[in-house]
């Protein structure tokens, strides 16, 4: 990036009169606000770690050298029996990565083990859980052509359908009667491999299998508000509701007799690449050199006049340089373990104490928008879900505080993927704004809704009740905030969500000043690529 | 003989291509090898071919003459490119070999960085039998001449120095086309090289040449090709060039399954050890044929679908 040797770690700037303006991403565009001298600060994110010299030899040398409690892979596959490849879906990795995309790789190095042992009746199932379906395109991208060419066309490569009464069932019930609803062709495999890119501290362990490969009747004891009030947060797995109820039916699981091989990857913060027209928002700006400069001025001004399908186009057009950085192997729990250190160690920035005001710029990608619509649901969830919830110790913001976002917040929904966003946007948001008054009035009737659940399994849309969750994600920070403030949104759409709308920085400032005083401390969380801060 | 008929004949030689007494005649079996002309053959120099005005010169035949021809004549499907994301520095390409279309159609396939940084291994005896030939052989494909009549160091040491000048080789361990379709035993050649130099091996099948211009014909029929790069190879510690090269065929031959059926049947069988073998079956000329035609139909390839709704 700047000639370093080593990657440097992530770091907390204090603002004084000298600090540059912060390039805050705007969905598909930018905004370069300059904070407040003396009281403002800026977190920046590692830079990207080197990947493995040899991903190919590092993926093959965990499958034969597992982690825990389990026989290396070749031991555990046979000719007669019955193999399930599950693997991430298209939420996984942010944006979508370059090819060959890490599932390729990893899938491939597990079939070949399974064509060595003779294994002939093999299924992959894409562990979406109630996303939408893959286009084939899609799926090629991430398992690869040939993987695709050899499985799809016979039907051996599909989308999980968590709504087909024949292909689920429930493995039974934890202690808390929480009811564990698993594939069928998973539940009755010998062995279900399971292959994930753990972007995020979120990702992976037991809620892979528990959730990837589950439904509503199973996703409903964790997705809900009472969980994710009590995540603290949900990516930090020790303190998150969320996990231990993930956590509890991956228990049923294994005691149901469904023996998992589970795979883990991690990936690097190259998000936008060291060269090329994205590198400069890798770099500090201090470090941008003329060409950077004129590049990015370049850039904006095109932005800004470009219509609006033309600027998603270009950006989803995006594939990230990714780099594997780790890979492991074996028993579930024992596999996270590894794979969360090896997150971190990417992720973490120290930062000592809360802020009144923290801001952040929303890019144009969460993990329900990928080639699709950042509608206002999505950016409410990345702003108060997950930017959020990038935390470990306290949240960046005090009690009662205020979040601000920069995010043009369309009224605009993709009518394809996500139809019951459309709906509950109309109907339920103009009822209330409370999560709690939300799942209890109209929860089962979006989730059992016929149109829904048909538009769910045979065309690509999230199924009726993910609108919910996007809702419920962002509950910890609604309890937890004292007011939110969108920088560039669309009014209406902002006021629709219970939110106030600014044009400047500098207005959402002053509107903030009213819940927490006048000159109030300010933190910037400068992500993607992504950070997470450890508050002390 | 009208003139008419006269013209015709004539116009069905040209077509059919040049022969003797137009051109030189083999070398019959059996009678010995006419002594080269001092600076051909194996001792023609080649380094002019790889300096830049050549080199540039060579680019923009393959870009935009051998190119579009392939895409037209050839329509290629190339797959296993990814397989050499991870790979860097010089290689030694190795396929095998049906038809004159094999080398513009891989010159065309092989990717950056290695494309245009590739010479190819040509037959001493045919390509660089006169001065003409000779030099347009070098321009226009890279061709560096490789004694396959007799056992020589002249030509391994060239390729040698050549790969630790950082270029790439292409290879064709059947030292020749194939006669009948079904493909030969890999000589040693390209093995012992990578062996010598310490550099990987890209395996690469090509499916479908043999269709646009077998060995005997002089004009090309349009037909659809399928190119398949392997994993690399390396040779190991204990591994001799004999059985590393038995071993490259093998790979050759389990990229053949796979361009003929899918990836994962092709690995089972190539884990059996069942790949169906580049040679064919060892039988009677009519059966190997008519063996030929079970498999290679000319149009296997799959039609894409549309999800299902």
């Amino acid at each position: 990036m700047t000639g370093h040797l080593a990657p440097r770690p992530g770091f907390v700037l204090d603002v004084d009169r000298n600090s540059p303006p912060i390039v805050f991403h705007h969905g598909e565009g930018f905004r370069l606000e300059k904070l407040p001298a003396g009281r403002s600060r800026v977190i920046y994110p590692a830079e990207p770690l080197e990947g493995l010299p040899d991903p190919d030899g590092a993926i093959r040398h965990a499958l034969l050298h597992p982690i825990g409690d389990s026989e290396p892979l070749p031991a555990l596959l046979n000719p007669g029996m019955k193999l399930t490849i599950a693997f991430d879906d298209i939420s996984l990795p942010l944006p979508p990565m370059r090819r060959p995309d890490i599932r390729q790789r990893v899938i491939e190095a597990v079939l070949d083990l399974a064509a060595e042992a003779g294994v002939d009746d093999v299924h992959l199932i894409a562990a979406l859980a109630i996303h939408r379906r893959m286009t084939e395109d899609e799926l090629r991208h991430a398992v690869g052509d040939r993987v695709y060419d050899a499985f799809a066309p016979d039907g051996r490569l599909y989308n999980h359908d968590a709504e087909d009464p024949e292909g689920m069932v429930v493995l039974g019930e934890t202690p808390h009667g929480e009811d564990v609803q698993f594939s069928r062709r998973a539940a009755e495999s010998d062995l279900v491999v399971y292959v994930n890119i753990n972007l995020v501290a979120m990702d992976g362990g037991h809620k892979s299998t528990a959730t990837g490969l589950s439904g509503y009747t199973g996703l409903r004891h964790h997705h809900n508000v009472h969980t994710m009030r009590n995540s603290r947060s949900f990516m930090d797995r020790e303190n998150s509701a969320l996990h231990a109820s993930n956590w509890r039916m991956g228990k049923v699981i294994q005691d149901a007799g469904v023996k998992i091989f589970q795979i883990e990857t991690t990936v690097n913060n190259d998000t936008f690449g060291r060269s090329g027209p994205l590198a400069l928002l890798q770099k500090r700006e201090w470090e941008w050199s003329t060409r950077d400069r004129m590049q990015f001025l370049g850039m904006k001004s095109g932005l800004e006049v470009m219509p609006t399908n033309a600027k998603r186009k270009i950006f989803s057009s995006w594939q990230a340089p990714y780099a594997l950085t780790s890979v492991q192997a074996g028993e579930i729990e024992a596999v996270h373990e590894v794979t969360t250190v090896n997150v971190y160690k990417q992720h973490l920035v120290s930062v000592e104490g809360q802020t009144d005001v923290l801001t952040m710029g929303l890019p144009y990608i969460c993990p329900y928008n990928v080639n699709s619509i950042m509608n206002p649901i999505l950016v409410m969830c990345l702003g108060l879900g997950y930017f959020f919830n990038l935390y470990r110790g306290r949240p960046l913001v005090r009690e009662g505080g205020v979040l601000i976002m920069s995010h043009p917040t369309p009224w605009e929904f993709n009518p394809v993927h996500h139809p019951s966003y459309i709906d509950f946007f109309e109907q339920v948001l103009a009822d209330t704004t409370d999560p709690i008054e939300i799942e209890r009035k109209y929860e089962k009737q979006f989730a059992e809704d016929e149109w829904y659940i048909h538009l769910y399994r045979n065309s690509y849309a999230y199924h009726g009740v993910h609108p919910f969750y996007m809702w419920y994600w962002g509950s910890h920070a609604l309890e937890h905030l004292g007011r939110v403030i969108i920088v560039g949104g669309n009014p209406a759409a902002v006021r629709r969500m219970g939110f106030q709308s600014a044009s400047t920085l500098q207005d959402a400032l002053e509107m903030a000043s009213d819940v927490v005083g006048p000159e109030p401390t300010i933190t910037h969380i400068k992500n993607p690529p992504i950070l997470m801060a450890d508050v002390t | 003989m009208s003139p008419v008929r006269r013209a015709a004949t004539m116009a069905r030689s040209l077509a059919g291509g040049l022969s003797f007494p137009w051109r030189p005649a083999p070398v019959p079996t059996g009678a010995d090898p006419v002594p080269a002309v001092r600076g051909l053959g194996a001792d023609y120099d080649t380094s002019w071919a790889r300096r830049y005005p050549a080199r540039i010169a060579r680019a923009a035949i393959i870009e935009s003459v051998m190119r579009p021809t392939m895409a037209v004549i050839a329509s290629p499907a190339r797959r296993g490119l990814d397989r050499l994301d991870d790979l860097d520095g010089p290689v030694v390409f190795v396929a095998n070999h049906h038809s004159h279309a094999d080398t513009p159609l891989l010159l065309t396939s092989i990717p950056e960085p290695w494309r245009h940084r590739v010479m190819v291994g040509a037959a001493a005896d045919y390509f660089f039998g006169n001065r003409i030939a000779s030099a347009i052989s070098a321009l226009t494909i890279g061709a560096v001449p490789i004694e396959r009549t007799k056992v020589g160091r002249k030509s391994a040491d060239m390729v040698r120095d050549l790969i630790g000048d950082g270029w790439s080789m292409l290879l064709y361990p059947e030292g020749g086309r194939s006669p009948d379709g079904w493909g030969q035993e890999f000589r040693g050649g390209a093995a012992f090289l990578a062996i010598k130099c310490g550099v990987p091996v890209v395996p690469i099948h090509v499916q479908g040449t043999g269709r646009i211009l077998r060995k005997g014909r002089n004009l090309p029929r349009p037909s659809r090709t399928t190119v398949t790069f392997g994993d690399p190879l390396v040779p190991t510690d204990r591994e001799n060039a004999r059985a590393f090269a038995r071993r490259l065929q093998a790979a050759v031959a389990a990229l053949g399954d796979e361009s003929t059926s899918d990836w994962y049947s092709a690995r089972i069988r190539a884990h059996a050890g069942t790949s169906p073998g580049l040679t064919g079956p060892d039988v009677g000329a009519w059966r190997r044929a008519w063996a030929l035609g079970n498999r290679d139909r000319g149009s296997r390839r799959r039609r894409r679908r549309w999800p299902a709704l």
